[in-house]
């Protein structure tokens, strides 16, 4: 195992526990958004098509990107929004 | 590492702090709208970031443009989807989401092998590469399916088609053969011969199960997704979408737990299938057994109490009827009864949905009260007006022996005096009688949630002025 890999594992790890952590203590109130909200957060995929976008040389390899892209930007777009609108409503 | 490098990567850890923090502002309603905005920001620097990144790379043209073509279409279509959908249909959204989301993932990974499959391809990138495409595509096409069902445009009944079993042992016996064929020798077919079968097998997974028990797979989904984007985050070495993706498998998989203790179903029996379609037949309960009221007494009965808790159930949703609530709620509250709201934590159709429904029709969030904060309230309280709530209030939930035992339930038959708003005698997603209907206390307005909620309200003002 490189020294990279057991980097990133220690990364994914720590984060699964902080992820724990800090949603454990969101109340049933915020459920729906918190849901909502954790999913824009997966958008972030975004930025690996973007990468793979710099690196593609093939049609297939575009082809790829324009779906991934699209998809991943419907993704973190709508995500946000959709939650904020949520939100918005919340009041005393 | 060059000076524009330290940047960059210092920007996505700053990035990944802004998600942690985001998800930490989530703690209370008042501070919510915040957290998402600062979660948005962290997206934001990390998209800016990698444009920056791949600029000083100088790629070829076609690539960004292409890019740019997909963002442009996505993100179109990601802002109207957000700005029309009714919030009754947010469980169906969030999957929708899950679906493109983990479907991107498994394409970058297979867009990243491909480019590599040329020369030796190394087991971590192997590995990753297999994890990010299995789960990616199940939770696409299996995300799909479980909107479709909450939309009805798939039957929300389990499909229990002869020899499923056999079917999805197969497709997973095809996954791991050509994932131990991967390891051996790189090949881009068997990946996506992979794919396939992980794609078929998120069909077959999810159509057994019954359209009550969809928001506990959609939440799984949502771990899914989580993890498929944290494993593309390994496959490109990068430690932002490792981060992002850690945290939301991490949410996902303790709202699957606390959403599936709520319905008293554990994850695994959801996923074995073949329970709940949400659509009972007519109950053996005749509907003479009961004591029927009228809107004028329970207009009274409303109007001259000092204390109401309100029950509110998705059947409310589903008859649009939140703002005729809300309405007259705010009537009650006017001529001094103290209105409150419990909240089951499966109101709705996911976890805090009724919230949301709430907050819509201009509910305080103050006046809501989860289970256990408002159960011992329920003896003092003069009424207790069911509207559309059905299985979270079945005493037959304190017994053991029937489908709904031990589900955590709401203490409506404590209360001095109840009255149930519904259509007909009809089931639940249990598919069992509700004994809270046939309680001494009890009395059943048969109507539709909207119209009978205005007649009430129209009712209190001509009857008590």
């Amino acid at each position: 195992m490189s020294v990279a890999l057991l980097t990133d594992l220690t990364v994914f790890v720590l984060a699964v526990l902080v992820g724990f952590e800090v949603i454990s203590k969101v109340p049933a109130t915020l459920h729906t958004p918190l849901m909502s909200g954790a999913n824009s957060i997966h958008g972030i995929i975004l930025i690996g098509v973007m990468i793979i976008a710099g690196e593609a040389r093939t049609v297939p390899e575009y082809a790829l990107v324009a779906v991934a892209a699209a998809f991943a930007t419907a993704n973190v777009v709508g995500g946000y929004l959709v939650t904020d609108r949520m939100l918005e409503m919340f009041r005393r | 590492m060059t000076a524009t490098e330290t940047v960059i990567r210092l920007g996505y850890l700053l990035a990944a702090v802004a998600f942690v923090l985001g998800l930490h502002l989530m703690n209370s309603p008042a501070t919510a709208r915040r957290g998402n905005l600062v979660s948005a920001g962290g997206m934001a620097l990390a998209v800016v970031l990698t444009v920056w990144h791949l600029a000083t790379d100088r790629p070829g043209a076609t690539g960004p443009l292409v890019l740019a073509a997909g963002v442009l279409v996505g993100g179109v279509a990601g802002a109207l989807l957000a700005r029309r959908v009714a919030m009754t249909a947010m469980p169906q959204l969030v999957s929708l989401f899950n679906a493109v989301g983990g479907g991107a993932a498994a394409l970058v990974a297979v867009a990243e092998y491909a480019r590599l499959a040329g020369g030796p391809v190394g087991v971590r990138t192997t590995l990753t590469t297999v994890l990010d495409v299995v789960i990616g595509a199940t939770t696409f096409t299996g995300s799909l399916v479980a909107a479709g069902k909450l939309q009805g445009w798939v039957t929300g009944s389990p499909v229990l088609f002869p020899g499923r079993r056999a079917v999805g042992l197969t497709l997973v016996a095809v996954v791991l053969a050509g994932a131990v064929w991967l390891f051996v020798a790189p090949s881009v077919a068997v990946l996506v011969v992979v794919i396939v079968a992980a794609a078929a097998f998120g069909v077959v997974m999810v159509l057994p199960i019954g359209g009550a028990d969809m928001p506990v797979v959609i939440s799984l989904l949502n771990a899914f997704t989580g993890t498929a984007v944290a494993m593309a985050g390994f496959v490109l070495d990068s430690t932002a979408l490792i981060i992002a993706g850690a945290l939301v498998g991490a949410s996902g998989t303790i709202l699957t737990k606390l959403m599936a203790d709520a319905m008293n179903r554990s994850v695994v029996s959801v996923l074995v299938g073949g329970f709940g379609t949400g659509d009972g037949p007519a109950a053996a309960v005749a509907a003479t057994a009961v004591r029927r009221t009228t809107v004028d007494d329970a207009a009274i009965q409303l109007a001259y109490a000092r204390k109401v808790i309100v029950v509110p159930g998705y059947g409310l949703a589903a008859a649009q009827a939140q703002h005729e609530l809300s309405a007259l709620a705010d009537l009650l509250g006017g001529r001094g009864v103290d209105v409150r709201y419990a909240i089951h934590p499966v109101a709705g159709r996911m976890p805090g949905h009724m919230n949301v429904l709430l907050a819509e029709a201009n509910v305080p969030y103050p006046m809501l009260r989860e289970m256990d904060e408002i159960n011992p309230e329920f003896p003092l309280a003069d009424v207790a007006l069911v509207v559309g709530a059905n299985d979270v209030t079945n005493p037959a939930a304190r017994r053991p022996g029937n489908p709904v035992s031990g589900m955590p339930i709401l203490d409506v038959d404590k209360a001095r005096s109840v009255i149930v708003i519904k259509r007909s005698m009809g089931h639940g997603y249990a598919g069992i009688d509700n004994e809270l209907y046939a309680g001494e206390r009890t009395s059943m307005l048969f109507a539709d949630a909207k119209s009978a909620l205005a007649d009430l309200s129209a009712a209190v003002k001509t009857l008590v002025g």
